[in-house]
């Protein structure tokens, strides 16, 4: 058997055992599990920040006015709310357990405190959410309507809440502060609690993905509700009020998601310069510092292919003044190798690049179609052409492509780092003794399936429960 | 008594919340296909679980998060130690999870069934691997010097593991029936009634077997000493009684009996570890033990504070939330699909 397989290997092709390599490499698929599942998971999260605000502002509506278009708006959000959240909360499970399966390194490093936020953020909104949805969807006949409009809320509130929680956890990992390292340098421990609360990663970040969140929301609501109206549904002044919510809070939440985003992007050139200069493309430290349009590289000599670039404007954008230094690549590699020693301190600079121009673009055409919308809802103009119609609906895709395309840059431009400047990625994974490439390819093949599954089966219900319109939600 | 006693005892707690709360909803999960002849009786049974069983499973993910925070060497080497089984868990739970949310929204049989069969399996298979889990925690797993996991996925299916995982099925099962005793009328409670006598009889051999085999393969005993208290005892006295009270028609007290049983098991096995968490079969210094995998006192103590707070919140509510779906659901009732 054994000699078999000498033979097998000695006539391999190269390309064939790169593919072998890859796929023995523990790192490099607990990496592509990570990302496959995280960005998964966020498929579900936004929506269920966002709708689940929505859902509650409906019924507090119904309960000061009584009147029953809001109940009925309230029955059809919720449903799509419901579909929606059984993924993001199964899909979650997968992310707390996936931390000590396969980082199982990562979790002895940084326990200590990664855990706190994580242990809280179950005892704090997992319970509220969960218990009070309970209580929400059974809940219709057995309790006085602000009762019942108040466990709404309370879903809302846990479910932001969770996503402070894992912000803080998270903002450990893209800058650590209150901390000092054990003795022995085994692992990270917590020093000051209220440091890591406070971190002004955080309040840079949530904001960010709350407003991600309403603005996720905001353009399901008119997508659905504009598709309604084009159609010609029954419930026509329904959908008409559920439009005018929807732009309204699509409006607020695209400004507020451009300011936070914009906020966090000079905050980033303090704590993360490296992702600010790979999300440009910025090889050289430039004063005035330009911001690129279009830039095709060259990752192995650092430098540019063909660029088209902004004089000035990133500093602009950097510092509120066409002056200001902003590092560059080259000499940010220099400093970190001064710093942390030897080894290659770029990431993945056509990700960290591409994503950023996925998720401002996204953030662009957002804040276009929010406007068009907000101007139509204003002059209670609800007939859309066609070409409009088709716009307001494919919209809700926006969203999701800048909420991915954000994390994928938060967490691919922090690279090679696991907590910056503390572990690197490549010491996080569990041990191959104790997860052999084989069992990391059967959980990929098994999160594919399912996932897969998942979406198949969550897209059918909410195109189903979102065409069928208000009666059926009843 | 130190910080990382008073987290062993909520890691404890957690757990046997956890395994009270879910156990219950993974039985009615186990024998609802059994119980129901038609949509409208098989939707009222999982209507008893509906509004309860997602809070319940959140005492898992606290747990989770508990041993991640004050102890994260126990969460890193048992995670990464039990991955396959840990996987299985994980599918196991996330088809039932959103089973219960899709089956009703679509009206064809073959879709019912499939996502049926899903809380079937679902919750079946989580009730199987609990008992395996913690029959192996207290026997032992090869854990080498480094605290790391040197077994296989073999290592965990041994026969003492396997008892206690049917011991564990039996009586989630036992006790989801007795549960549905409690919250169905007429001939559902009927069927409820007839599985819960026939399950008890099982589940209570096995959790004999598994105390007998517990005696032989494990320290536990002579730990807790030849006469182990008060808990271990009350925990096979509880078992015992339920088919006493069943027959005499108090689903009440049965139901306080088996959640009894549940509790005082998973406090003896946690008392019989105390205070390692994870045994090494292959050196007993290897162990992992509350003091060298906990958090530093510092964070312990941040914890504690926190837990403190928001534990007893959460039991309010949560406790207010059954009392608000305190009535029997019937299927000739509005049911909420």
């Amino acid at each position: 058997m054994e000699q078999h397989f000498i033979i097998m290997n000695t006539v391999t092709i190269p390309h064939v055992t790169i593919a072998k390599e890859i796929l023995m490499d523990t790192l490099f698929l607990a990496r592509l599990q990570f990302a496959f599942t995280s960005v998964f998971h966020f498929f579900f999260v936004p929506l269920t920040l966002g709708l689940s605000i929505f859902t509650a502002i409906m019924e507090t509506a119904w309960v000061r006015t009584g009147n029953e278009k809001y109940r009925k708006l309230t029955q059809f959000w919720g449903k799509l709310f419901l579909i929606n959240f059984a993924v993001g909360v199964v899909t979650g499970i997968v992310m707390e357990f996936q931390f000590g399966m396969n980082w199982s390194e990562y979790s002895r490093f940084v326990g200590d405190i990664f855990g706190v936020p994580l242990a809280i953020e179950a005892l704090l909104a997992f319970f509220l959410e969960s218990v009070f949805l309970g209580i929400w969807v059974f809940g219709w006949d057995r309790l006085p309507k602000a009762l019942h409009a108040a466990s709404i809320w309370l879903v809302a509130i846990g479910s932001n809440l969770s996503a402070l929680w894992i912000l803080v956890a998270n903002s450990f990992m893209q800058s650590p502060v209150g901390y000092k390292m054990a003795t022995d340098g085994s692992r990270a421990e917590m020093t000051d609690f209220a440091a890591l609360l406070f971190n002004p990663y955080v309040w840079k970040q949530f904001p960010h993905v709350l407003a991600g969140g309403l603005v996720t929301g905001g353009f399901l609501v008119i997508a659905v509700s504009s598709w309604h109206l084009v159609k010609g549904s029954k419930d026509r002044s329904a959908f008409e009020t559920s439009m005018k919510f929807g732009a309204v809070y699509a409006f607020i939440g695209t400004i507020l998601v451009t300011l936070a985003g914009h906020t966090q992007m000079q905050d980033l050139i303090e704590s993360q310069p490296m992702k600010v200069a790979a999300a440009e493309a910025l090889w050289e430290t430039e004063n005035p510092a330009s911001f690129s349009l279009f830039t095709v590289g060259n990752e192995k000599e650092l430098k540019d292919v063909f660029a088209i670039r902004i004089p000035g404007m990133l500093s602009f954008l950097a510092y509120n003044s066409f002056e200001g230094e902003v590092k560059g690549i080259k000499d940010l590699q220099k400093e970190y190798e001064l710093k942390y020693g030897p080894g290659n301190y770029i990431p993945s600079i056509i990700t960290a690049y591409w994503s950023f121009r996925f998720m401002v673009g996204a953030g662009t055409l957002m804040l276009l179609v929010s406007i068009v919308a907000l101007y139509k809802v204003m002059r209670e103009s609800y007939t859309f052409s066609p070409l409009l119609g088709a716009i307001m609906f494919w919209s809700f895709l926006l969203p999701y492509i800048a909420n991915s395309a954000g994390w994928i840059l938060a967490e691919m431009g922090r690279q090679p780092w696991i907590v910056f400047g503390l572990l690197k990625t490549e010491d996080a994974v569990s041990p191959a003794s104790v997860v052999s490439s084989g069992e990391l390819l059967l959980s990929i093949a098994a999160f594919f399936i399912i996932y897969g599954l998942l979406t198949i089966v969550d897209v059918f219900l909410l195109k189903k429960y979102a065409a069928a319109g208000l009666e059926a939600a009843q | 008594m130190d910080l990382q006693t008073i987290w062993f005892i909520l890691v404890t707690v957690l757990f046997t919340g956890f395994f009270v709360l879910e156990g219950f909803d993974f039985g009615v999960g186990i024998l609802h296909p059994f119980m129901s002849s038609d949509d409208r009786e098989r939707r009222a049974v999982i209507n008893t679980i509906g509004p309860f069983w997602d809070g319940n499973e959140v005492w898992l993910i606290t747990a989770g998060g508990a041993m991640f925070a004050a102890f994260p060497e126990w969460y890193a080497t048992l995670f990464s130690g039990f991955y396959p089984a840990l996987l299985l868990m994980l599918v196991a739970l996330i088809m039932r999870g959103v089973a219960f949310e899709f089956r009703s929204k679509h009206d064809n049989p073959a879709w019912r069934s499939f996502w049926d069969w899903s809380i079937f399996a679902g919750s079946a298979i989580p009730a199987l691997l609990w008992g395996v889990a913690l029959a192996n925690f207290i026997r032992g797993v090869p854990i080498d010097q480094s605290m790391n996991y040197a077994g296989g996925f073999f290592n965990l299916l041994n026969p003492y593991a396997l008892v206690c995982g049917l011991a564990s099925l039996c009586i989630f099962t036992l006790h989801g029936a007795v549960f549905l005793t409690l919250k169905t009328t007429g001939i559902l409670r009927e069927r409820a009634m007839n599985l819960a006598k026939k399950v008890w009889a099982p589940a209570t051999l096995l959790s004999l077997a598994f105390t007998i085999y517990t005696f032989i393969e494990t320290d536990l005993f002579r730990r807790l000493g030849l006469n182990p208290g008060i808990i271990p005892v009350f925990s096979v006295l509880a078992l015992l009684s339920v088919i006493v009270l069943l027959r005499r028609n108090a689903s009440g007290w049965a139901f306080a009996m088996t959640a009894v049983a549940i509790a005082f098991s998973t406090v003896t096995i946690f008392m019989g570890l105390f205070p390692r968490v994870l045994v090494s079969s292959l050196n007993p210094e290897w162990s992992l033990t509350i003091y060298n995998s906990s958090s530093s006192d510092y964070t312990l103590g941040i914890m504690t504070i926190v837990a403190a707070i928001f534990v007893p919140i959460v039991l309010v509510y949560q406790g207010w939330s059954y009392w608000v779906f305190r009535q029997r659901v019937t299927p000739d009732s509005e049911l909420e699909y």
